[in-house]
């Protein structure tokens, strides 16, 4: 189908569209995309800010002479050794899926989004480098340059989620070209790499990353310090990541209301599925806690009086736009979208708590590393970063259906032209990345017990014995 | 130069990057592959994790490249060559997350049997995903892929062109593999080891030559216009790979294994070169050229800008990387 095609079919009026059957190939396709897209996002946490919290435990190895400090580095850098590897494929799936699952969104619009890719392919290429400098400098390269080996990736960390995250923003409010007689036309890719919603879309994301990968990473010695291994190596390696994760989680709430900032605006089918909003109240909306739409109908739900308008209005007047203002059509499916966005704000402002209660605590002379209920929460720090994570996804992507590019493309008409025969691949990769997940975490798992009992280099082994290698 | 040529020359850039550097990756694999059980092949086995680990990722980035510089120049042909090729792409795909997860889980297994499992599933997928990229360049090649895309699932890959490509792609990744993994084992000291690789690559490279040769006669009939291009415009460039094939059998046979990957780089980059400049200008043989199918102007030239940064901060970083790897710290193995 050509560029023409696709567009002359999306001038059309839009009441056609329903009228057409879904395509065969579209929902496998979205599973498809949503399994790849999850399961990878959560590897693309670590690859972004894991080098950070390696680079500060290895600088404080090296410049205090610590050893605990410097063996944690050592460790760290092997496990992201593990996980960047699994990251990198499954970041390759989603280049090969853009093309495959969405050939209507690429053919029509690849050269509109295509240079944020291009300069994120190149922070990737540097971050690749690094890591196998670094991974494999131990050793060989002085410990002083060593240790700047792992920055470069947590800078390529940054640029990495701006340029994805542009894309994405892009989708939400496209810009950078125009649409003259079917044909897109006037394409600004420079306005697109640096369009106005990239920075708050991407600054979330990225902070998303240091809760994911903080939390995770703070959980696992929260776990040993549970099972009552107590030393300093537990200490530290909780401290380390949770101070990260910390900072983000505290900073995470501003960057995602400056995120929603006009959004009536921007998307207002997507923020009265957020809120809820029915219909158009008159004067200030409420804020509505949990509840459902059945059949045209709020149940359930818990209405606090002001505080829908006051947060995503920022008036005591200004109701939010109902879904009575939006045409059925272009309505996105509301009560995942609406769930999806509270658990994520739910579970962000819970762990925000628990950060403040923790420091907070410090600051008073009890370190709560010593209550088994906190090092509990703490354990379980990780998975809910993670829910967080997802549910933010799964609230922006699903919020911003039936369009593929925001009032412009339908996801329908991106999709490939495929059967239902597509619902083979996706049954074929979760039984992929089932076994991709379990290979992790045996792997990973069988390294911390090696670790723990003693082993310090964790050597291959079908390698030849020491008498073998050394061959006449 | 047109704009669109300039940028169509930098996407192939990538293609020849990846077919040497991700090349002589997944032909590692073909070598593990045949390395025997698991006491005979440990040595081996050993060298090719120290070989390709520190580069592995870099090399893979190249695909990344490709991918996103020609969805970005040419969007319209890389819809209809996905549309048409997903089969092809969706099982080199599975072979390129099997490789890169399985290397990375052998390395760090704990057990002989995990490092067999995962060894295996390593160098099975190393030797597919290539086979299955090849069968994606013949089918570009010899003109399956129609210009509107949902072309035939099936004919659009197996077909001569196609198998050749494919058989093609798995030998110049052994033949490139071979070559590198020699010179390792011999700066790494293993001389044993390094006869053996030697006597492996040999065969490897006579029956990857005779290959490629062979495909020229079945490609005058089945892709009539890459073959009139190989034969025409591109045949220099198959006189010199043929020329860096054989210097590097005879360098192989003289041990001299330093400069045998020199010219086995030059054997691979020539013939894909070839491949390249043969069916230039098309982008889809028969069917879309690169300038029909070019994306809006000031997307080719931020493309342009965007490849000269990269050739300013990755090339160097790129470089110091192979470098270190090259060095005698790095040798010895840790």
């Amino acid at each position: 189908m050509s560029v023409h095609q696709v567009l002359a079919q999306l001038s059309d009026a839009a009441p056609s569209m329903l009228a057409s059957a879904e395509p065969a190939g579209l929902l496998p396709a979205r599973q498809q995309m949503a399994l790849s897209l999850g399961w990878h996002i959560i590897l693309a946490c670590f690859g972004v800010a894991f080098p950070a919290m390696i680079f500060v435990m290895h600088l404080r190895g090296i410049q205090k002479k610590d050893p605990v400090a410097l063996e944690l580095a050592k460790r760290w850098a092997k496990v992201s050794a593990v996980l960047f590897a699994i990251g990198a494929v499954s970041g390759t799936v989603l280049s090969f899926e853009m093309g495959l699952l969405w050939p209507g969104l690429m053919g029509a619009f690849g050269d509109v989004l295509g240079l944020p890719f291009a300069f994120e392919g190149l922070a990737f290429f540097l971050e690749a480098i690094f890591l196998g400098i670094y991974l494999y400098g131990w050793g060989r390269i002085p410990p002083k340059r060593h240790v700047l080996m792992v920055l470069p990736m947590a800078v390529t960390g940054v640029i990495g989620t701006y340029c994805v995250l542009a894309v994405n923003a892009w989708m939400n409010v496209p810009t950078g070209f125009r649409i003259v007689d079917g044909e897109v036309t006037d394409v600004e890719p420079w306005a697109v790499l640096f369009n106005s919603h990239a920075f708050a879309q991407s600054g979330h994301m990225w902070l998303a990353a240091y809760m994911v990968a903080g939390f995770s990473i703070a959980g696992v010695y929260a776990v040993g310090l549970l099972r009552g291994r107590r030393d300093r190596h537990h200490r530290l390696g909780f401290l380390v990541p949770f101070a990260f994760a910390t900072i983000a989680a505290l900073a995470q709430p501003f960057v995602g209301h400056l995120l929603g900032e006009g959004l009536d605006e921007r998307q207002p089918a997507k923020l009265a599925a957020f809120e809820l909003a029915e219909t158009t109240t008159d004067g200030a909306s409420p804020l509505r806690i949990g509840g459902v739409i059945i059949d045209g109908e709020v149940k359930g739900a818990l209405d606090i009086p002001y505080l829908g308008s006051l947060i995503a209005q920022g008036s005591a007047t200004e109701p939010v736009p109902g879904l009575d203002t939006i045409p059925v059509e272009d309505q996105p499916p509301v009560n995942l979208t609406h769930w999806a966005f509270q658990t994520m704000i739910g579970v962000g402002m819970l762990l925000m708590l628990a950060v403040l209660l923790y420091w907070f605590m410090r600051w008073r002379g009890r370190d709560l590393l010593d209550n088994r209920w906190f090092l509990r929460f703490a354990a379980l720090g990780g998975p809910l970063a993670v829910l967080a994570l997802q549910s933010g996804w799964v609230a922006t992507e699903v919020g911003r259906q039936p369009w593929i590019v925001h009032g412009v493309m339908r996801t329908t008409d991106a999709v490939g032209d495929y059967t239902s025969g597509l619902w083979w691949l996706l049954a074929a990769s979760t039984v992929l990345y089932g076994a991709m997940t379990i290979g992790a975490v045996i792997v990973l798992r069988s390294m911390a017990r090696r670790w723990r009992a003693g082993a310090g280099d964790l050597p291959s082994p079908y390698g030849p014995r020491p008498a073998e290698a050394v061959e006449r | 130069m047109t704009l669109e040529t300039a940028v169509a020359a930098a996407l192939f850039v990538g293609v020849i990057a990846y077919a040497v550097l991700g090349g002589a990756d997944f032909g590692s694999g073909f070598f593990d592959l045949t390395a025997g059980g698991s006491r005979r092949g440990a040595q081996l086995r050993t060298l090719i994790d120290h070989s390709i680990g520190p580069v592995w990722e870099a090399n893979h980035v190249w695909l990344i490249y490709v991918l996103v510089t020609w969805w970005t120049a040419f969007p319209m042909s890389f819809a209809a060559a996905m549309t048409t090729l997903i089969l092809p792409f969706l099982l080199a795909l599975l072979g390129i997350v099997l490789r890169g997860a399985s290397f990375a889980f052998r390395k760090h297994a704990e057990t002989l049997g995990q490092a067999r499992l995962f060894g295996a599933v390593f160098a099975v997928s190393s030797v597919l995903a290539p086979f299955f990229l090849g069968t994606v360049a013949g089918a570009l090649a010899s003109g399956r892929v129609p210009a509107d895309g949902h072309g035939d699932l099936w004919s659009s890959w197996l077909n001569p062109t196609s198998l050749f490509g494919g058989v093609i792609a798995v030998g110049t990744c052994a033949f490139l593999a071979g070559a590198f993994l020699t010179a390792d084992a011999a700066r790494g000291g293993q001389s044993g080891l390094a006869d053996r690789l030697r006597t492996r690559s040999l065969l490897v490279g006579l029956v990857t030559g005779a290959v490629v040769f062979a495909a020229l006669v079945p490609l005058q009939r089945d892709a009539p216009t890459l073959s009139a291009g190989l034969t025409g415009r591109a045949a220099p460039l198959i006189v010199l790979s043929a020329v860096g094939g054989a210097a590097t059998l005879l360098l192989l046979a003289r041990r001299r294994y330093g400069p045998a990957r020199l010219t086995a780089v030059l054997a691979v980059s020539s013939v894909v070169s070839g491949w390249g400049l043969g069916q230039f200008p098309w982008i889809l043989v028969d069917q879309v050229t690169i300038a029909e199918t070019a994306g809006a102007r000031a997307t080719l030239q931020g493309l342009l800008v965007a490849v000269a940064i990269a050739a300013a901060v990755v090339g160097p970083a790129l470089l110091y990387l192979f470098r270190l790897t090259q060095s005698k710290e790095w040798a010895h193995q840790s």
